[in-house]
Parts: C-alpha cells; structure tokens; sequence
C-alpha cells in the first residue's frame, strides 16, 4: 500500500487519548489505516491495544481527539452493520448453540439463516454447529464469536486476539481467511502479542504504554531497525526509545 | 428501535430459558406448588386462603421475575455480549423491549399454571375474575423483571445481584399488606407502604376479590403500577451505556 494512498482510510485516529480509571491508556495516538489492508495492532497485554479496538468500534469513552471509521465518527449508527468487533473473550451466550449463536447475530444485522450457516462454515465450525456454546473448548468459542462478526459480511473487521489457543493448522486458515476478505477489499485490524503473526499483515502498528513505537509495514520496520526478524525489530525500537528518553 | 431487533431479542432470550429445562420447570412449577402449600396450611380457613393465595399469585411472578431478570442482564452486562450488542444495530430499547417481551411470556406463562391451579384445585374465591387477577399479576411481574433489569446496572456479580432481593423486594411484600394489615401500620410506615408500586397491585387484587365491577380505582392502582413499570424500563434503558469507560 503505498503511503501516498489518496483513497481516504479505513480508519483514521486523530491525537486520541484515552483514560481509564484516573490513568492515562491511549496517550495523543494517531493513525491511518488504509482500506483494504490487513493491519496488526502488535503490543504487550496491558498496552492499550483492546482500548484502542474499543475506540474503534465505538464502544470505549475518549477524553479528547477523533476517531473516523469509512468517513463517519466511530460507533456511529451507519457503522453498526458495517464494522464488527470480535471482543477477546468469545462474546457468545453458552446457553445456546452455536447455530442459535451465529443465527441471532444474523438476524440483528438482517441476515438470512443461510448466511449464518455458511459463516459456521467459514470458520470450520460445521461439525459443532449443534453444541451448546458452554461445551466447547476456548478456541471455538473464538471461532464461534468470529462467525457472529463475519455473517454480516463488514466492511472494516476488528478482531482482539482471535487467535490465542487455537490449533496451528485453524490459525493457519483463520490468516488465509483474513487475507482473502482483505483482498476482496475489506479491512482488518487484527491485535496479537504473537510476532510470528505480524508478518501476515501489510501494515503493523507497534504499541507500548499507550504510544505507537511504530507504523509501517513490516519490510520497512525490518529495514530500517536493520533487524532479520519483526521480534528483534520490536526490541531495537523499544531499546532506542528507552536510550533517547 | 425496531420492533424486529425487539422481537428477535426476545425470542432469543427465550431460546437461552428453554434450553435450561430445569429452569423452565422451576419457574412453571414452584409458584403454584407453594400456593398448593399456603392452601393446605389454611385448610382450616377458606376465607384466609382467598386472602393471601389471592396476593401470593401476583407477589411470586413478582419476585422470581425479579431475580431471573436482574442474573440474566447483569451476566449479560460481565460477558461482554452487552458491549457486543452495542456494536450492532441493537438500540438499548430493542434489548429492553426484548427483555420485557420474554419475561412478560415466562411471567404470563408462570402465572396461569398458578392461577389454574390456584381456582380450579384448590378453590380460591373471587368475587371479580380469575383473567383480571392474571392481568393484575402480569402486570406486576412485569414490574419485577423491570426492577431486575434496573439493579443489574448495581451488581458486579451474580451474587450482588441476587442480594437486591432483600433491599428492593422484601420492604415492599412485608409492607404491601400480605402479611399484616395497612391501615393497622403505623402512620409513617403507612406513608413508606403508600409509596411502594407493589401495594397498589395488592389494592387491585383486593378489590377483584371484593366487587365483580371493575372500578375506576382498581384501573387508577393498576395504572399505578405500570406508571412504575415505564419509570422503571426509563430508569434502566439509562443504565445501558454504548460507551464505558
């Protein structure tokens, strides 16, 4: 994506700052992140990643600045069918199943019993479609909560650690999947704490204490730190951060 | 708000009830096993009997609404699936709506099995209809559920939330006049009792019992509490935040 882009982005944050609990999350943030792009959200727990995905989808309280999603202040009524949040623990309701789970989450964005199907489907959930949400194992769960986003086919995606404790082969066609809808033009902002993942993306966003140590992609970020891979980029970074301040 | 979310809500919420049976009979069940219970301990007195049974129809919905409500929202509220909802075209009052109509069926539901017992087994007499004391007892488990769905917003645990039984419901069953006479209270706990919603659904049962004519006044009492019920549904849709800190 080159940086002269002139198609406006997906998501734009403009000096946001955030406070939780009389401390200081997100400190004067600010970002674009281009349609049709998988972006990773890369940082330690605790670092202000799922404030910030809050923020996005509108659901997070900003002490002063901006955040647009496709041209409209976030969280805004247009959105809600057309941005969808995957929060880190599966929300999903154990006492139903999958099926109901992906159903109810079809209807309210006016979706058909089809289209949940065929997202059960997506996120390789067929076989379990019939079990109560309570039965399943932490990785379904994820996977469960991933279809309840995907089934009303958004257009901005934003998923908070989709793919902590799940079997390397479903990870592995969990980023397929994010590559193919990124490459039909939607946009993903994906949040790990595991690099491996971060050279799946065409953009990383480094996140440390409430601060973006980097945004660029992920040849870029390894050029310029002189680094072989994105773990010791990360390190580089962070080591000249601390000796300049 | 959508009618259709509202609809979709409630039948989803009574998807997750039916999938519990043993809840399901607990709730269908346990009210008119006690008034079976209240009857046989007053065998020896009819009149008593038509006296409190009659009360004891509207205050059980009462307080079992209450308690389903207030656990539901507020699991509702720590899972997540409420900040989820809040990211799709769910309007707070689609999802109180929701919660009403489901309840209000459970409640319906609950209080005819009790009613049908109540009058055809175990003789309960009254001078007006047996369908005005469903509706009076409608009406206030409606009142209950709201109440619920108001102090959810208070709890951080299931567990807080089960102990506003004590604070919101208790006052209002010992002072309604079920167990000792209104006008024998002292004139302070008169004034307390006069401002309680739960007395003036006793008042309205009380003169079903007493007049086959549906006075102005029993309307005025029932008006009263649903007056509560809108106060009450207004007061927690205002605790439904979309954003949180």
């Amino acid at each position: 994506m080159p940086p002269d882009n002139p198609a406006p982005p997906a998501i734009a944050v403009d000096r946001l700052v955030v406070e939780r609990g009389g401390r200081t999350v997100l400190l004067d943030v600010s970002t674009a992140i281009p349609a049709g792009s998988v972006t990773g959200l890369l940082g330690p727990s605790g670092s202000g990643k799922t404030t910030l995905i809050r923020s996005i989808v509108g659901t997070q309280k900003i002490k002063s600045g901006t955040v647009t999603v496709l041209g409209e202040p976030a969280g805004s009524k247009g959105l809600r069918g057309r941005v969808a949040y995957v929060t880190q623990d599966a929300a999903i309701y154990p006492d139903l199943s999958v099926k109901s789970n992906v159903a109810y989450f079809a209807s309210l964005y006016g979706r058909s019993r089809k289209e949940a199907m065929s997202a059960i489907d997506a996120v390789g959930m067929h076989d379990h479609a019939g079990q109560l949400a309570a039965n399943l194992s932490g990785g379904q769960k994820t996977r469960t909560s991933l279809a309840c986003a995907l089934v009303c086919d958004p257009e901005v995606l934003v998923l908070d650690e989709p793919t902590v404790g799940l079997d390397p082969v479903i990870r592995e066609e969990l980023w397929n999947q994010f590559r193919d809808l990124a490459a039909a033009g939607r946009t993903l902002l994906v949040s790990s704490h595991v690099m491996d993942e971060a050279d799946r993306c065409d953009r990383l966003l480094l996140v440390r204490e409430g601060r973006f140590i980097a945004d660029d992609t992920p040849a870029d970020l390894r050029a310029s730190t002189g680094s072989a891979n994105l773990e010791s980029a990360f390190l580089h970074l962070i080591r000249e951060l601390e000796r300049t301040s | 708000m959508s009618l259709r979310i509202t609809f979709i809500t409630a039948g989803r919420i009574l998807r997750q009830l039916l999938n519990d049976r043993r809840t399901v009979v607990l709730i269908l069940a346990v009210p008119a096993l006690i008034i079976a219970l209240i009857s046989a301990i007053m065998e020896d007195s009819p009149q008593m009997f038509d006296r409190v049974g009659l009360i004891l129809l509207a205050v059980f919905p009462f307080v079992i609404m209450f308690l389903l409500t207030s656990i539901t929202m507020q699991r509702e509220r720590t899972a997540g699936t409420l900040e989820r909802l809040m990211t799709t075209p769910t309007a707070k009052m689609d999802l109180v709506g929701g919660y009403a109509i489901a309840f209000g069926v459970c409640a319906a539901a609950q209080t005819g099995v009790a009613a049908a017992v109540a009058y055809l087994w175990l003789d309960l007499d009254t001078v007006g209809s047996a369908w005005m004391v469903a509706l009076i007892a409608i009406v206030t488990s409606v009142f209950g559920m709201v109440l619920g769905l108001l102090v959810s917003a208070f709890a951080a645990t299931e567990f807080q939330a089960v102990q506003f039984m004590p604070v919101l419901i208790v006052p209002q069953i010992f002072l309604c006049g079920l167990i000792w006479p209104r006008e024998e209270m002292a004139g302070w706990l008169q004034g307390v009792s006069d401002a309680l919603p739960l007395t003036y659904a006793v008042k309205a049962l009380q003169q079903v019992q007493a007049s086959s004519d549906l006075t102005a006044e029993m309307w005025g009492d029932l008006g009263i509490v649903a007056g509560a019920v809108v106060v009450a549904t207004v007061l927690g849709a205002a605790t439904l935040r979309r954003r949180t800190g």
